[in-house]
């Protein structure tokens, strides 16, 4: 016998009402739980991507997308730009990279991207097996995109028009897997990375069909050397990804890219802020929810507890005439509310994490990104502890009635 | 044993008690009767040491616990007395079992699983030790809170109308009980009732 087997015995003894606190925390804390899962790692995500990326440039349009479609390939491109204009970014002397990017075509829903080997370089991947792409139609696949497609080294496969797996294939070319990275929990992950020229390549072969062998010849002469940063004449690309050298880069390039070329200029940090303060007013909206079901939980508590303390005056001043003390039974009430709170944490706790195992599966087949970090965050051990503050103060003050039992008349009364 | 010396209690200006001085040995029994609002609950509660009287003394086993402090009163209670109330209460998320073994546990005593055991058979009431109080009928319930009372094995037990609500043969039953099982344990055994049908049962009686 000890308090916390009677304190449990009187929450089981009232099943619903106790059920019915625990279920509200449990919602409050499941839900504040998720929002801090989802923010840090959303936020983890956009930072890991945009790191060391100071400005995009693309086609003219909205930046947001200029960003979302070349930096973390989930949005469509907003057109394309022409490539002369993308290099001639590197004579300007604030520019430290130019990494253009070109897009167009999915391999079941996971984006080709021809680049330069600059981009691998930045996002810093490495091999788990076989080689870099290297000639023109070969490829080095993500690591998701390898688990998900089973694609090996060696294989062959055609890539589908546009950026979901429903367009039309590309039956005459057929990319090579020759590599695939190492996960990094990067945008490289969810990627099929190949040569600029393999975009080129596939898409004049379908579209310019009167002269496929000049292109094939132009290409196996490009690729006998690397070259790792294309000029060519005449060629489109997507967008491209700028470094500067320094910050005054950023108050002068954009301006002058967007008054004087046919291209726009996107700044992430900005864009991304924007972004982000777009989806703070839904989770503002729903913390708030979270706060305002937290604290009803705390009033379910108060209340079922008040209310028993009514039915059980009795039996407290039985158990004060058989010798408790008024804190042994205070301390009694107080467990249970502390147990709602400890039970309502601990299952809010379990609820987010489902949820965001929901939330990840349907983000993975939406945008090939999860969100799998299941950990304790550190705001979690603060929610813990508020939840118990809301246990003591929902329990505490009913509970407070204890001090002021008349053991002797309530005793007569009944 | 226990007894009592001019014990004054009063309500308000116009609800007042004296009580004629009582006093029960170990191993006897004393029979308090009286008509309602008479303050035989009072009188009761004074001798349990639930209220404290106006004036007057009560001397439990031997000392006077005029100057005790509230916890020291708590303690003597735990320790010395036995109460059965009019309408056996208990708590009712606890089986009948760690009913029992409450009084051990509020009175700070080891819990003793064998006694509760015995006292049950004794009672007549083992085969219902895992079931809730609420599932039992009026008279095991007072049967079990005799056996409650037993637990720390007081010196004084303190009986407040223990058989009004039972009927005929389960008032004799309860009597014979309360009688046989404080002999056992050398208690003072203190009934206070308006029931006519205890008259028989005890020789020593006071009337209020």
């Amino acid at each position: 016998m000890n308090l916390f087997k009677i304190s449990i015995a009187n929450l089981r003894e009232k099943k619903l009402n106790s059920f019915l606190s625990a279920l509200l925390l449990t919602l409050g804390i499941g839900m504040i739980s998720l929002l801090l899962l989802l923010n840090k790692q959303l936020d983890e995500q956009f930072k890991r991507n945009l790191k060391g990326i100071d400005m995009v440039v693309g086609a003219k349009g909205s930046p947001l997308q200029v960003i979302l479609s070349s930096i973390y390939q989930i949005d469509a491109p907003t057109g394309n730009i022409p490539l002369a204009e993308v290099n001639a970014l590197r004579k300007n002397p604030f520019v430290k990279s130019v990494i253009p990017l070109s897009m167009g075509d999915n391999y079941q829903g996971f984006r080709i991207l021809g680049t330069t080997p600059k981009y691998i370089e930045h996002f810093n991947a490495k091999l788990a097996e076989g080689h870099l792409y290297n000639a023109s139609m070969e490829v080095t696949i993500g690591s998701k995109v390898a688990r998900d497609s089973k694609l090996k080294i060696g294989d062959q496969f055609s890539g589908s028009h546009g950026l979901d797996s429903e367009g039309e294939k590309h039956e005459d070319k057929k990319y090579k897997v020759v590599g695939i990275f190492q996960p990094s929990g990067t945008v490289v992950d969810q990627l099929i990375v190949t040569r600029l020229s393999s975009v080129w390549d596939i898409h004049e072969h379908s579209e310019g069909a009167e002269t496929p062998a000049v292109a094939e010849v132009e290409h196996s002469a490009g690729q006998t050397q690397v070259d790792p940063e294309p000029d060519e004449e005449g060629k489109d690309v997507t967008s491209a990804l700028i470094q500067f050298r320094n910050p005054m880069g950023l108050i002068t390039i954009p301006r002058q890219i967007n008054d004087n070329t046919s291209m726009q200029a996107a700044l992430p940090s900005i864009e991304i802020n924007r972004l982000f303060s777009l989806l703070g007013v839904g989770i503002e909206t729903l913390r708030t929810l979270a706060l305002i079901i937290i604290s009803i939980a705390g009033v379910s508590v108060f209340i079922s507890l008040y209310n028993s303390l009514k039915d059980r005056k009795y039996e407290m001043a039985l158990m004060l005439s058989m010798g408790a003390t008024r804190t042994r039974l205070f301390l009694m009430l107080l467990i249970e509310g502390l147990s709602l709170a400890v039970i309502g944490f601990f299952a809010g706790i379990i609820a987010s994490r489902v949820g965001l195992w929901v939330f990840s599966k349907s983000a993975e087949q939406d945008f090939h990104y999860s969100l799998g970090k299941f950990a304790l965050l550190p705001e979690e051990v603060y929610l813990f502890f508020g939840a118990i503050a809301i246990g003591v103060v929902a329990a505490a003050l009913p509970s407070l009635g204890i001090y002021r039992l008349n053991i002797s008349r309530t005793l007569a009364e009944e | 044993m226990i007894s009592s010396n001019q014990l004054r209690f009063s309500y308000s200006a116009q609800k007042k008690f004296n009580f004629p001085d009582i006093h029960c040995n170990d191993k006897e029994t004393l029979l308090i009767l009286g008509q309602s609002g008479r303050g035989k609950t009072t009188l009761l509660h004074l001798l349990a040491l639930l209220l404290t009287p106006e004036s007057g003394d009560v001397v439990i086993a031997g000392k006077s616990v005029k100057n005790l402090t509230p916890q020291e009163i708590t303690a003597t209670r735990a320790k010395n007395i036995g109460i059965i109330y009019q309408r056996p209460h208990f708590v009712s998320s606890l089986s009948v079992m760690d009913n029992i073994l409450l009084s051990n546990y509020l009175a700070n005593q080891k819990e003793d699983r064998q006694k509760a055991r015995h006292l049950a058979e004794e009672l007549g009431f083992a085969e219902h030790l895992s079931k809730k109080t609420n599932q039992l009928s009026q008279g095991e319930q007072q049967r079990v809170s005799i056996a409650r009372s037993l637990m720390n094995n007081p010196n004084i037990i303190l009986a407040d109308e223990p058989t009004s609500n039972l009927d005929d043969d389960n008032c004799h039953r309860v009597i014979q009980l309360l009688k046989k099982q404080s002999a056992q344990i050398s208690a003072s055994l203190v009934v206070v009732t308006h029931d006519q049908r205890l008259k028989d049962e005890f020789p020593n009686q006071v009337f209020l």
